[in-house]
């Protein structure tokens, strides 16, 4: 009986404890009509070696491809210390710090990370993480609203340059609280977010207006004209950008005259390993001023009875189970384990690793887009700086492209035609720092063979 | 100290970077970072001795009896984790094509249909990525079906003043109005104040069963039958799945959408607060709502099934397929068991707590609900402890520490005063749950004869009681270099 | 059993009213709400200029273990809100009727104050509670 330590012996004794002569009788409760049915379609208990055995099977069936897909979610070097120490039982086994003292190893780690991310994004204060970057979003809109007293609309801006993933679950998220998100376009040179159409607001009540940097394209936005026009505007400003890329470029503190009023964004780039899209986590950080606003779980440090300094669960009683039906946000969890990796691998990068990891990723891309864009027929989409990804246009139907492509295992990038077909055969294409010149050589040599 | 406090100028992981910094010139200078964000500067060796020497000041599973009722803290498999990372699993691009990914579908559809066959329910969905998502979803979806027959009127949740906070506050998400109704003294709710409540204006109720109160709703049937014929649906909280795991089906019991937890019922990591897993089933009239993605097999392959498939899908919660790492930690565990290790679940986490409980009483603590039996969990209060002896269900939490196992659940459900929520789990053995009674009688011969002392306690962790209000009041939540 | 002025109405979801005699009111909570609560640890006040009504929500309480909403027993101007209590929380908790005062109305409707419980009435409020 896989996991049950329970011995006959055991169990009869227990049973004579109880008074039920047997562990049938213990449901006894159950009106018997529900009791009856079978579970034929699930197949028999494995013992770990086959199961081993099955997965390794199916493992090897989606691995070997070289891939150049980013579009919000990216393979950088990961130090192996980092997942080693975040799966030792301790942090992988252990729940919510409900009880302070038997958690401050978990408490102090997510006040440490709480504080790194309020420096990456140069930010007041930050919470201990949501579930993932486009949930992060429709949480920021939310507080948005509830911060900004002076607003009515709950008129959300939302560049079209945004990751579509992330409106349409932030989409999900707001739509049953008469919130209203109105796209706005970009410039089809540049691949910026269009101040033209932004200023068609200019004077009305924009609750807030939401800003990324990078764009889903790649594309490094005006970030200081766009969140001006959101303060002159008395608009909130909801930054989302990828963190690695704050190690390098001017964080969302620093935009405009006084900077975001919440940043948020994914946190995968940050030490946790692409596995399918998910689990990933949600960073969120904000001003002082609205801390109070921010859901999810927050870290404070205190001290015990004794003077000493200890770290705790604070402002509980804006959370769900205190608060309940008028609570900041539904949400219980947050991305613990996640944030247990991304700390660790902070502290071993440090702001210099960082630097210098954003930057060869941005430079290995550089290296394939040159590459690309050589080959006769393709050509770079947007003619404005760019950081880690790239738009191209192809001479042949990206679908097309994709799948030729994929029969030498080579994984091309993502396909903008079905969000985006106003940009025609198009692909994003991304290289960490991780591809091997090989891989992007074979790349180059396949396409062109193609186009 | 904090890892910042250890720090020196110019000190670094030098293994974990390459040798030189990349130019920047093609970015505008205007755009770039003029000032390095405040993060620690320490060695490898620090880094991995900080953060090794900080886990082991957690309680966790691995190292203690966590009897926490309602979390299920149960063995996670080593398996599930190794086998989740390994090579083409745990570096598979989210966008990868299907392919290349008939690998990763076939272990999502697999338990998409190994979950449906559990549960008894027509169709799910892996998406939610946590038991609080998974329930916005489930009320999402009721509105969705309200709203598709023009059933605008119905602007009503109905819930047991027992229920979990997730459970209000996720109808609030989606619109709603709550309304509360009673749970009565035998642990089941109050069906005469649920005919009350019933009207026109109801959308549908939230239960939990068996309830959050660790006893079974007997008149489930009957419940489900008043809310349907109202014209409102039942929604299941599935946090006390491992209860009734392979004994009892939710489709059975009535219930129209129901959400698992899968960091709970099927051992994926607890993790220090996360990730969980909050996927979905439905019946067959709420199919069309199920958000997205989900896995199909069309006859040759496994697929996505998209957003054009399902015109009326509520939508997508996350940005690519849910916690995917932590739904294949629960495939594999799923693999495991089998079909009679799933049962077993439901039929030694039953045992486990039925023997605790008798245990307790005969040591002459009070059951909540003396008359019932224990499902999974149950309560045990202890207001005559603390009016007789000034000592409260928190204090004797903070002294179960000491005697190292970590607390049950305290004052949750809130109906209960000074209670502890005590759900065993079925990977204990019965030393365990000796020990915790053990532990649970000699506090109290404590509290009989030197109750400061207890109301003191933890005296052997890392730290003593932590002030609350001074943490909400004087808020430190960012280290700085001046603090 | 908590303390209750003789000289001030109330409402039985534990707030005091005192009236300054010029239609305009001062607004807080009682010495009961506060032991309920426990050690406040944060206080959201109205805006000075928002127009409430009576039954309408007026802010917020804060303790480590509760978040209660603060209802408006009356209609009308918030004219003052006291700002003591953004650096001082407790001070609701120490001297729930004097300095722990929240906020000021100016009414619109003075006779919503004959709606509102005397200290006797209020005592009863208080008695059942604690059974």
């Amino acid at each position: 009986m896989p996991f049950i330590p329970h011995t006959e012996e055991e169990v009869r004794q227990m049973l004579d404890a109880i008074g039920a002569n047997s562990i049938d009788d213990l449901f006894d409760e159950i009106p018997s009509e529900l009791r009856s049915f079978s579970l034929d379609r699930i197949p028999d208990g494995l013992p770990e070696m086959e199961v081993a055995q099955l997965m390794h099977e199916r493992a090897r069936k989606d691995s070997n491809v070289h891939c150049f897909i980013g579009a919000g979610a990216y393979d950088h070097h990961i130090p192996s210390a980092v997942w080693e120490i975040a799966t030792r039982g301790e942090f992988y086994s252990a729940y919510t710090p409900y009880q302070a003292e038997a958690s401050q190893g978990t408490l102090q780690l997510l006040y440490e990370y709480q504080s790194m991310m309020a420096a990456l994004m140069a930010m007041d204060v930050s919470n201990a993480s949501l579930y993932d970057g486009a949930s992060a979003l429709g949480e920021a809109i939310l507080m948005a609203i509830r911060a900004h007293r002076k607003s009515k609309s709950k008129k959300i801006l939302v560049p079209r340059s945004l990751h579509p993933a992330y409106r349409a679950a932030a989409n999900t998220i707001v739509k049953n609280q008469n919130i209203e998100l109105i796209d706005i376009p970009f410039d089809e040179t540049t691949g910026k977010t269009s101040l033209t159409a932004l200023n068609e607001y200019a004077g009305t009540d924009i609750t807030a207006l939401v800003i990324g940097q990078p764009n889903f394209f790649g594309v490094l936005d005006d970030v200081d004209e766009l969140t001006r026009w959101a303060e002159e505007n008395n608009a909130m400003i909801i930054a989302v950008v990828n963190p690695l890329a704050m190690s390098i470029l001017k964080p969302p503190g620093q935009w405009g005259n006084n900077g975001a009023d919440i940043a948020c964004g994914e946190g995968q780039p940050l030490g946790i390993p692409l596995s399918s899209g998910g689990p990933y986590f949600g960073f969120m950080c904000a001003t002082q001023k609205i801390v109070r606003q921010m859901p999810g779980r927050i870290i404070g440090r205190t001290v015990d009875l004794d003077g000493k300094q200890g770290f705790s669960l604070t402002l509980q009683a804006r959370e769900q189970h205190i608060r309940r039906s008028k609570a900041t946000s539904n949400i219980c969890t947050n991305q613990g384990l996640m944030v247990t990796a991304a700390t660790i691998h902070m502290s071993l990068l440090g702001a210099e690793g960082l630097a210098r990891a954003a930057a060869a990723s941005h430079d290995k891309h550089r290296k394939l887009v040159s590459g690309l864009s050589a080959i006769p027929g393709v050509e770079v989409k947007f003619n404005t700086p760019v950081f880690n990804e790239t738009v191209i246009r192809l001479p042949k139907k990206s679908s097309e492209v994709l799948e030729s492509l994929a029969a030498d295992n080579i994984l091309a990038g993502f396909d903008l035609a079905d969000d985006y077909p106003e940009l025609g055969d198009a692909l994003l294409v991304c290289s960490t720092e991780k591809q091997s010149d090989q891989s992007i050589d074979l790349f180059i040599e396949k396409l062109e063979k193609i186009c | 100290m904090l890892i910042f406090e250890q720090s020196s100028k110019g000190r670094r992981a030098h293994a974990q970077s390459p040798a030189t910094r990349a130019s920047l010139d093609d970015l505008p200078s205007e755009l770039l970072r003029d000032t390095p964000p405040l993060m620690p500067e320490v060695s490898e060796m620090q880094a991995v001795r900080h953060y090794t020497r900080l886990s082991q000041k957690n309680f966790s599973i691995d190292t203690h009896f966590y009897p926490l009722g309602s979390c299920t803290m149960k063995y996670n498999p080593r398996a599930c984790n190794s086998l989740a990372m390994l090579p083409g699993l745990v570096d598979r691009h989210p966008y990868a094509p299907e392919s290349h990914s008939q690998g990763f579908l076939s272990c999502m559809h697999d338990l998409q249909e190994i979950l449906k066959e559990v549960t008894g329910m027509k169709a799910v969905s892996l998406a939610p990525m946590a038991g609080a998502q998974g329930e916005f979803a489930g009320v999402a979806m009721i509105k969705a079906y309200h709203d598709s027959r023009d059933d605008t009127a119905r602007n009503e949740i109905i819930v047991p003043d027992a229920a979990h906070g997730t459970n209000p506050a996720s109808a609030v998400m989606c619109g709603y109005k709550i309304k509360e109704i009673p749970t009565r003294d035998d642990g089941d709710i109050d069906v005469d104040a649920l005919k009350q409540a019933l009207g026109p204006q109801t959308a549908g109720i939230m239960l939990t069963n068996p309830s959050t109160v660790g006893v079974f709703e007997r008149r489930i049937q009957e419940i489900a039958a008043l809310v349907h014929e109202a014209g409102g649906l039942l929604y299941y909280d599935g946090a006390n799945l491992n209860a009734i795991l392979g004994k009892v089906r939710p489709g059975d019991m009535g219930f129209d959408v129901i959400h698992m937890n899968l960091h709970k019922t099927f051992s994926t990591p607890h993790g220090g607060g996360g990730p969980g897993a909050g996927p979905v089933g439905v019946s067959k009239r709420l199919e069309p709502f199920l958000p997205i993605p989900m896995v199909d097999h069309d006859g040759t392959a496994y697929r996505f099934v998209s957003a054009d498939d399902r015109p009326q899908s509520i939508g997508r919660l996350s940005a690519f397929a849910g916690n995917a790492g932590i739904l294949l930690r629960a495939y594999i565990y799923a693999r495991l068991l089998g079909r009679e290790g799933m049962t077993r679940v439901a039929e030694y986490s039953t045992l486990n707590a039925n023997y605790m409980l008798k245990k307790m009483q005969a040591a002459g603590f009070e059951a909540a609900y003396p008359e019932r039996r224990a499902t999974h969990e149950f309560i045990i209060t202890l207001r005559k402890e603390a009016r007789e002896l000034g000592v409260t269900a928190m204090d004797f939490a903070k002294r179960l520490l000491d005697y190292g196992v970590h607390a049950p659940t305290t004052y949750f459900p809130l109906l209960v005063p000074e209670c502890f929520l005590i759900e065993p789990t079925e990977t204990e053995s019965i030393d365990a749950l000796d020990s915790f009674i053990e532990a649970m009688i000699k506090i109290r011969e404590e509290a009989e004869t030197e109750a400061d002392m207890v109301k003191g306690a933890p005296y052997t962790l890392p730290v003593r009681r932590l002030d609350d209000v001074k943490a909400a009041r004087e808020l430190d939540i960012t280290w700085s270099p001046d603090s | 059993m908590s303390y209750i002025p003789s000289d001030l109405l109330f409402t039985s979801s534990h707030e005091w009213i005192r009236d300054e005699g010029d239609d305009t009111v001062t607004i807080g909570i009682t010495d009961h709400a506060q032991e309920l609560l426990g050690d406040l640890v944060f206080i959201e006040l109205p805006e000075v200029g928002d127009t409430i009504e009576s039954g309408g929500e007026a802010g917020v309480v804060e303790s480590v273990k509760a978040a209660s909403d603060v209802f408006s027993p009356v209609s009308g101007e918030v004219i003052e809100v006291n700002e003591d209590l953004a650096d001082s929380p407790e001070l609701v908790n120490e001297q729930a009727y004097d300095n722990g005062w929240i906020y000021k109305i100016k009414l619109a409707d003075p006779a919503e104050l004959d709606g509102l419980l005397n200290a006797e009435a209020y005592t009863e409020v208080v008695e059942a509670d604690e059974h």
